[in-house]
């Protein structure tokens, strides 16, 4: 089993102190020591930004890929290899603006892999420009007039996209998104977590502080019930929730494959394939 | 009496059933031994509008469509307005007296052969159908008869293709046609077509299942593309074909998508594949970075037409060489491979793949829609030829001392290649700039060295293919003492080499120099024909001459003339001839 020190890299962490990722990066280790997987059968992915970096900072498999690609690079590798567990880690730009058109195809599919958003509501290595999950009004250098166009509610296009696992965290608390992590990687198909990640550098608004003063775990709350889900991806304002809001079992996009089922690509000989009975619908 | 040499044009709307009509009438050919050729014509929609398909047949082997046709089957009015003019004078025209009046097309006065036939009242009170598509069948029948040629063959197309009941439909059909066309057709047609005994067997396909079937024989198991003319029909055979061949084929939300799929494949251990044409390429030129940039092999299909933008989507043309050659940003190595008839698009897919992984890059598999949709018959390929290499994979358990490198620099530039869920490697890749172990990096020394080692690459591969002799040109005729030399890359190929035939016949020989690799570029190849060149002529389907500019950037020389065609169709063979003639 892996240790954390065994998670450890040599690379020099660069994000700012105090940062949101620090929290998403510790949880995440936790949850995979916690899980027992071994550093060799892991790939992690990762998109353009500050979060981006996360792919240097566990020692496991790992790919940095570019800017809002994460799902479909995601998608490829564990079709590939069904024996990996992959996890995507996306910044809210990268995922909700430049790779939006992956998200919803992604729940639909229901292909089995993770992926973690850091949502610092910015553009935090472009040096904080607004997303499209900055509150309507958040001022920054690209909107000095303020953003004009009302936030981007994830959790609740997860949920109508057919997503089979939508849960929130918070990384000012690690614990409970490490038991999310754990619980999300442990979901057989696509399983999503938008996490709150304050960028302590450019988001004046969306602090630990105002975070703190909203959030509220869910309990008593029927993760079937995709209505009660729907409903409560809706709350935002005074009080907003965080924890898992839904959860189903479907089968998975491989599992529809029942020629390949769970064999991994990759393993298969191709020395010499057999094309003879197409040549002869040829003749 | 002309024997085995034979065009036809079928022409009617879209949605008419032409293309499947063509390719009974071709297959039925191929059966007797025959030599076919065919291609389609269409535009960009589903019904109405003008479509054609042209099948040449031939008692020996053939390369592209002629300028003439001997035979056309109209189904509808336009068909003969549009295509009087490609009729031989000894030509002859099938129609349907209820779609066309003889007068108003002015028949009469040509001294064209002309053939009547009721096909739809034929289909409708002889056959009792209500499907009108089944006149085409009917027609089909009507030329087995003109041409003399035994219906066995067709019969026999018709069982395999159709399901029972539609082939009984089908069956009577085509003698319902046979034999009105023996009972009321004026004698009066010139052109036989006869079977040849102890054939050896042939196949018939186009250049997308050509490419596909290389790509199966080479061992891809994941396939991801959206579709996009010309290149659909490789997503549809790899579909059809995803469950016998254990392949993973999926059409997922764009190119986007499709390339960055096949790049994670990639890097879980799998040969992967996308195709597309020039819009959807456009979407993927960031993936091609960094499928160069993370080494990653991948195989892209790009299916050229006619642009720019959406252009004309069902048309072919050779405009995107320069843009292949350069699409992405940065210096990264990349192989362009451009196959010029239906073998090769066997052949060279499976090279492709090869390639790929040996020096882990972006392969490009450059065609376009005169090839990727025409059908030749065509030996079955020699499945024996060419060898699966992987170049250095690492799987089960890393053996190093040290820990395990993604980017080790080597002499070749090529690191060996551990695949994820290898025991005791971490295998990290990164699009950032990286170091040997894949960590991000923008030290500037490090950033030098690996640029180097990735266009290192290149450098032996261009060491390989010379040293293995790979066919990275393909030279016709004679090298010294012509009259010209054509040179020119791929689809070109076909009219260029039945032009060649026609001249000749005039006692005017040229030769000709097929460039297959684009890049690497093969200089000294080049080089040595241009040496020995009267004069050149490069024939290419775009408007600048991508390849003239090509040539002019390696060996510093321009080419003496050009012949350019860009209105989306292919050349005609005799058009081409007469370019040439004019030239010399
Ligand atoms: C195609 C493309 N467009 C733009 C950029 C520039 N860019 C770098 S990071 C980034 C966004 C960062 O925001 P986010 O994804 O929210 O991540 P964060 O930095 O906040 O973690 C952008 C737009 C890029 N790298 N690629
Ligand atoms: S800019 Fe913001 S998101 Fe980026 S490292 Fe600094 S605090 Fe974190």
């Amino acid at each position: 089993m892996v240790t954390l020190k065994e998670l450890n890299t040599p690379m020099k962490i660069v994000w700012c102190p105090g940062c949101g990722n620090f929290g998403i990066l510790s949880a995440f280790k936790s949850a995979i020591i916690e899980l027992g997987l071994e550093r060799e059968q892991i790939v992690i992915v990762s998109g353009i930004g500050c979060h981006g970096k996360i792919v240097d900072y566990v020692n496991t498999n790992g790919f940095h890929g570019i800017h809002g690609r994460v799902l479909p690079l995601a998608t490829g590798i564990k079709l590939a290899n069904p024996k990996l567990t992959v996890i995507g880690f996306a910044g809210d730009a990268d995922c909700y603006d430049e790779g939006w058109d992956h998200f919803c195809h992604a729940a639909r599919r229901n292909v089995d892999i993770t992926l973690i958003v850091h949502n610092n509501m910015i553009l935090g290595l472009t040096t904080g420009q607004t997303t499209s999950t900055s509150q309507p009004g958040f001022k920054t250098k690209s909107t000095p007039f303020g953003a004009i166009s009302p936030s981007l509610n994830p959790i609740a296009n997860a949920i109508v996209s057919h997503a089979t696992f939508v849960a929130r965290g918070f990384s000012g608390d690690p614990k409970h998104l490490q038991s999310l992590i754990v619980e999300a990687i442990k979901h057989k198909g696509f399983s999503y977590i938008d996490v709150f990640q304050p960028c302590v550098t450019f988001n004046y608004l969306n602090t630990f502080e105002w975070f703190r003063k909203r959030i509220y775990k869910l309990e008593d709350h029927e993760v079937t019930d995709k209505w009660k889900a729907l409903e409560k991806s809706l709350e935002w304002g005074t009080r907003i929730p965080i924890g898992i809001f839904y959860k189903e079992e479907r089968p998975t996009y491989r599992e529809h494959l029942p020629h390949v089922k769970s064999k991994s690509l990759s393993m298969m000989s191709i020395a010499d394939m057999d094309i003879s009975e197409i040549i002869e619908t040829l003749m | 009496m002309k024997v085995n040499d034979f065009s036809i044009l079928i022409g009617g709307e879209a949605g008419a059933g032409i293309a499947r009509s063509g390719f009974l009438f071709a297959k039925a050919c191929m059966r007797g031994g025959l030599h076919v050729f065919c291609t389609i014509d269409y535009q960009s929609l589903i019904r109405g509008g003008h479509n054609f398909y042209i099948a040449r047949i031939s008692g020996e082997e053939v390369y592209s469509q002629l300028d003439h046709v001997n035979l056309i089957v109209a189904l509808n009015a336009e068909t003969v307005m549009l295509h009087k003019k490609d009729l031989s004078s000894n030509g002859g025209i099938i129609y349907d007296p209820a779609d066309i009046s003889p007068d108003s097309q002015n028949f009469q006065q040509e001294k064209l052969k002309l053939y009547s036939i009721p096909l739809k009242k034929i289909v409708r009170d002889k056959l009792k159908e209500t499907q009108l598509v089944i006149r085409n069948t009917v027609a089909l029948g009507t030329v087995f008869s003109l041409l003399k040629y035994d219906l066995i063959f067709s019969e026999e197309i018709i069982k395999d293709i159709f399901k029972p009941k539609v082939a009984e439909i089908n069956l009577k059909a085509v003698r319902a046609g046979f034999e009105f066309a023996e009972e009321h057709f004026e004698k009066n047609f010139e052109y036989r077509l006869r079977k040849i005994e102890n054939a050896e067997k042939r196949i018939f396909l186009n250049g997308n299942e050509a490419i596909g079937l290389g790509a199966i024989k080479a061992g891809c198991k994941f396939y991801a593309a959206y579709p996009m003319t010309p290149s659909t029909g490789l997503l549809h055979f790899m579909a059809a074909n995803e469950r016998k061949q254990n392949m993973i084929v999926i059409q997922p939300e764009g190119e986007i998508a499709a390339i960055n799929m096949a790049i994670g494949a990639a890097f879980a251990g799998v040969r992967a594949m996308t195709a597309t044409s020039g819009g959807g390429f456009c979407l993927m030129s960031e993936g091609l970075g960094m499928a160069g940039m993370t080494e990653m092999p991948i195989v892209i299909n790009v299916a050229q037409r006619q642009g720019p933008s959406t252009g004309l989507p069902t048309y072919s043309a050779q405009a995107d060489l320069r843009f292949i050659l350069h699409a992405s940003q940065g210096e990264f190595p990349r192989v362009v491979i451009a196959p010029g008839d239906i073998e090769e698009c066997f052949y060279e897919t499976m090279q492709a793949f090869n390639w790929a992984e040996k020096y882990q890059l972006p392969v490009i598999i450059l065609t376009d829609k005169y090839l990727l949709e025409s059908y030749t018959s065509i030996k079955p390929f020699n499945t024996k030829r060419m060898k699966i290499e992987r170049g250095s994979i690492i799987t089960g358990i890393y053996k190093g001392d040290e820990k395990y490198k993604r980017y080790e620099i080597t002499a070749t530039g090529v690191s060996p290649r551990a695949l994820p869920l290898t025991k005791r490697a971490i295998v990290r890749t990164s699009a950032n700039e990286h170091d040997e172990y894949g960590f991000t990096t923008e030290n500037p020394e490090m950033t030098t060295k690996m640029i180097d080692k990735r266009i290192r690459k290149l450098v032996y591969l261009s060491r390989e293919l010379e040293e293995r002799n790979i066919a990275t040109t393909k030279f016709y005729g004679h090298a010294r003492g012509r009259e010209a030399t054509l040179i020119s890359w791929g689809s070109t190929k076909g009219p260029i080499l039945e032009a060649i035939k026609l001249l000749n016949r005039e006692n005017i020989v040229v030769n000709y120099l097929q460039i297959i690799y684009l890049q690497p570029f093969p200089k000294n190849k080049v080089e040595n024909v241009l040496d020995k060149a009267k004069k050149t002529i490069i024939v290419e389907n775009n408007k600048t001459s991508q390849l003239s500019s090509l040539i002019r950037e390696y060996t510093l020389r321009d080419s003496d003339y050009k012949i350019l065609k860009y209105d989306g169709r292919p050349f005609d063979p005799g058009y081409l001839s007469q370019k040439i003639k004019e030239i010399i």
